[in-house]
Formats: C-alpha cells, structure tokens, sequence
C-alpha cells in the first residue's frame, strides 16, 4: 500500500515531506483562504495559484466506508476498511480505518490521523478511531 | 447559434454480436463484426458509411482505434475518432455523433464498441484494469477495488436516506427477470432479494449479485439525419434530447455521495426534448452495480431524493413494474464487456421503439430514456429516444 517515490510531482512533495515527518499537509488559498486536497498548482475554488502548506489538524469524520471482503491485488490483504474522510479543515480524502474492528466502523464517526509504513515509499496516512 | 438537436437524427441501424463468452473473436473481430452487422440492419453497404466512431477495447488497446477499424473494413470515412469516456462512452459518442451529423461533417456514421473482457485479458491486463481506476497517489494505494468505490456510495445512501440491502437487492432481480425473456442474455435463471442478499460479499453492502458481469461481446448502431431516415428499412428511432453533467473524476472528489450529475445530465435531456419523467414508457439506467440505479432512478427525477428504495419495492422495475428498466436485462444479467456495456442499453431500446423487442416488448412503447455514466460516477450522459421525431 504505496505509490511509487520516484513518481512524486513537484507539486506533491511538501505533502510527502509531512507524511515522512508524522505530518498531515494541506494546501490552502492565500485569496479565499480554503483548503484543498489532492495538491494542486491553482486553487480549484478561485484559481489562484498562490498556495501555502499547512499542517492539518489530523482529525475528521468517516462521510463514507466499505469493508473489502475480497481484494484483487496481493499488496492487500482481506478484510480492510476504505473510507472516505472528511477532515476539519473541509476536503474529504480517501483512506483506510484502521487499528479497530471492521465491523465497529460507522459514518460520522470520528477519526484521527496516523502514518502506516509502506515497504517502497513514504508512510501512508491513514485514520484510526478518535476517542478523545 | 445552432438550433437544438430535438429531432434531427435517428437510429437507423442496431446490431449486437454474441455475448457473454465469445472466445473465438477479439475484441477487434467482435467491433467488426457488430459494424457489419448494423450496416446490414439498416440496409446499406460498405460506401455508404462516412463516419466511424469507436472505442478502444481493453483487450486489444490500439493507439489509434477507429482508424484500424476503419483500416481492416477498408473503409474511408471523412469523420473518424475513438472517444473514451468509460462506461458513459456510448451516449457521449452518440451526442458528438448526431452534432456531427446536424453540422454536415458526416451523413452516416456508424457507433460501434466491443471489448472481449471474459476471454481476451491476460492476468497482467486484468489486474491493471481492476487497479487504474482511482488516483494514482491519493486512492490506489489504499486499496479501493472497483466494487469498493460504489459501496462507498450505497453506504452513504444507507445512512443518509435509510435505504437497505434488500432495495439494492431488487435491482438484481429485476434485471434477471428482464434477462428470462431475453434469449440473448448471458444470466437468465431468475434470482430472489435472498438469493443476492446470501450470495458472497464484496464490498459492504455490495454481494455478489449485486455485481454486473465480465462479459466478451460489441454492439453497433447507424445514426443519419431524420431527413434521410424514413428511406431504411427499419422504423427509425429519433434522438428527442441529450444531456450531459460532470462534476468529478474520483469519487473523494465528488460533491455528493448520494447525489450524481445525472440530474444535471436528466435535466438537459428533458430540456431539449420537452417532455420529462413520466412520460417515458421505459428507462435503461446504467447498472455496473445495483446502487448506480437507484442513485440515477431518483437524480433522473423518477422519485424524489431518498425514495429510491421504496420505488423499487412499491412501483417497481420488472417486466410488470410501473417503469421496466434495462429491459434486456442489463449488464447484471445479459453482458457488461466493459465500456462497450451500454451500448447493448442502445440496441435494446432501437428494437423497443421498433416493436419488434419479442417476449421483452413493453406495450407501445412510444419514448424511452437511457442513462449511462463513466469512472466512479463521473461522465453523465442521458438520451431520450422516441418513436416520432417530434
């Protein structure tokens, strides 16, 4: 469960730097002040191209999850939880729930931010549940 | 300022090749053989076609598609372009198709797309099918496989609206009860709501059935302008309205789980048409998985957001259902060769409009709608077919 290190763009590398560091990135607009994710050259709000990376606050809510019972590729291993998360800070990105019992996952639940090691590039975020 | 497309072009020819498992063609055989198959159909012979529009296949991928199909029929056709779009290919090529016919690019262009899914990949090949779907970075490595991607919109539907297993679960049976009058399906045994809720998990909520198929097979239809269309042999079969929505590639960047650009693309199509939900006599609503159709039978305002479930149970989409949907049995039961899967939605609706479906014919069926999308929900196209060209 890793892209590829030799594929970074330039784009992405503050937000891989962050993943090695234990820290959450996000890009955010220095006209109209909203965060994006995936990183990208312009805002996709008010295509401003003058971005600054901030450290998320790592928390969030499950929008969305599923529980993959058969995986097509041996990289994963059955079963595990995708979901989609919304985080504080406004943009929702995929992840994986870990560290509980598949079957306790439920939207709207809350989750913080943790790194998984990957075998070939920079660890993962993934979210676990948040019980503070 | 061109004028709308309400009535301008029809479907004057429409062939399907064999489906389900179809070893003995390629996927290039298979796009071949459905062309010469609906250029038969609607009468004409090989100089008539000018225009050619396909789509790559995964089985046999060509940088240059519709140039080798024309190549190998020896064709010379004065617009020629494979599009991709996914599953939303098919509807998306016959927009840019009737807008290339309405502005004399073209006079008769053949649609045609066949993949050989079931027979022709090799491991390598299906494994990267499964896993190139998703961004690169920020999805694939967490592990989404295709099914995961719309569970993830089910549940959310589930949450939001109260929507349960049992109504995705419908949708199979459905089909597979359309598929049971359909000769040509590849799955006709009929199936009950326990049958899909007891069959394996994929992905929550997603069973098995719940699943479309993996299929070999093509389609082709040939589309000129209404003026020439009462000289074929075939009733034709009008385009009435064509509408598209997209919002997103990837499903984590989609504004709404629960709610897709088919309203967009819905809202379009009545538009140009001028006639809306009630008036279609049936719907072929795209069906990769049992969820898609539900999400497209509200958002394409045939119930109200969040009712999808309660439609499917009290009104109904069977052969005896209020709206008949994927009356040929849809890619859950007569074949799903990939992109190619909505095409068949396209042919099934030509012969609907014809009167000449056989034991799957809804009574005078006079207007239908198909709704097909691509990605994760991400190309919309909606088309309003009719009897009459306006």
């Amino acid at each position: 469960m890793s892209p590829k290190e030799s594929s970074i763009a330039p784009v992405e590398q503050p937000f891989i730097d962050g993943c090695h560091q234990g820290v959450l990135r996000l890009q955010r607009c220095t006209r109209c002040h909203r965060h994006q994710f995936y990183p990208r050259l312009v805002c996709g709000y008010c295509w401003a191209r003058d971005l600054e990376w901030v450290s998320a606050s790592g928390k969030g809510r499950i929008a969305s999850f599923t529980v993959v019972r058969l995986a097509v590729s041996p990289a994963h291993e059955a079963p595990y939880v995708v979901a989609l998360v919304d985080l504080e800070e406004g943009p929702r990105m995929m992840s994986r729930v870990t560290d509980c019992d598949p079957e306790s996952v439920q939207i709207g639940a809350q989750v913080k931010v943790a790194f998984a090691e990957t075998s070939d590039g920079a660890p993962l975020p993934v979210f676990e549940p948040d019980n503070d | 300022m061109m004028g709308s497309l309400r009535g301008k072009v029809a479907i004057v020819g429409a062939a399907d090749t064999a489906v389900g498992k179809v070893p003995e063609m390629s996927a290039t055989e298979l796009c071949v053989d459905a062309i010469l198959r609906a250029v038969a159909d609607a009468g004409l012979k090989k100089g008539d076609i000018d225009g050619l529009v396909t789509c790559n296949s995964m089985s046999q991928p060509m940088l240059y598609h519709a140039e080798a199909i024309a190549e190998y029929l020896q064709i010379f056709p004065r617009y020629c372009i494979a599009a991709g779009a996914g599953g939303g290919t098919t509807f998306s090529i016959l927009h840019h198709a009737a807008s290339a016919i309405a502005t004399g690019m073209a006079e008769t262009i053949v649609i045609a797309m066949a993949d050989s899914l079931r027979s022709g990949l090799t491991r390598e090949q299906a494994m990267l099918m499964q896993s190139s779907t998703g961004h690169p970075r920020f999805e694939q490595p967490y592990g989404p496989t295709v099914p995961a991607y719309y569970a993830l919109i089910a549940q959310a539907h589930m949450a939001e609206y109260g929507t349960r297993e049992e109504h995705f679960a419908e949708v199979a049976v459905a089909c597979r009860a359309h598929a049971a009058r359909n000769p040509a399906a590849q799955m006709r045994d009929p199936i009950t709501v326990d049958d899909v809720l007891n069959s394996r998990m994929i992905a929550d909520p997603l069973h098995l059935l719940d699943c479309s198929l993996v299929s070999d097979g093509g389609a082709a239809i040939v589309l000129t302008s209404a003026e020439r269309a009462r000289d074929f042999p075939h009733d034709p079969v009008y385009l009435l309205g064509v509408g598209e929505g997209h919002i997103h590639e990837h499903i984590s960047q989609a504004h709404s789980l629960t709610t897709s650009a088919a309203r967009e693309a819905g809202a379009r199509a009545y538009d140009m048409a001028g006639l809306g939900p009630s008036d279609m006599d049936f719907a072929q609503l795209y069906d990769c998985f049992t969820p898609t159709v539900l999400v497209e039978l509200e958002d394409l305002g045939f119930c109200r957001k969040g009712e999808g479930g309660d439609f499917l149970t009290s009104e109904g989409i069977g052969p005896t259902g209020a709206l008949p949907v994927n009356t040929h049995g849809g890619m859950l039961s007569h074949s799903h060769p990939g992109n190619p899967g909505s095409m068949f939605a396209l042919t099934e609706s030509v012969h609907q409009l014809r009167h000449d479906a056989g034991k799957r014919q809804v009574s005078d069926a006079k207007v239908g709608l198909l709704h097909a999308q691509g990605g994760i929900m991400s190309s919309h196209t909606t088309l309003i077919l009719g009897r009459e060209a306006g």
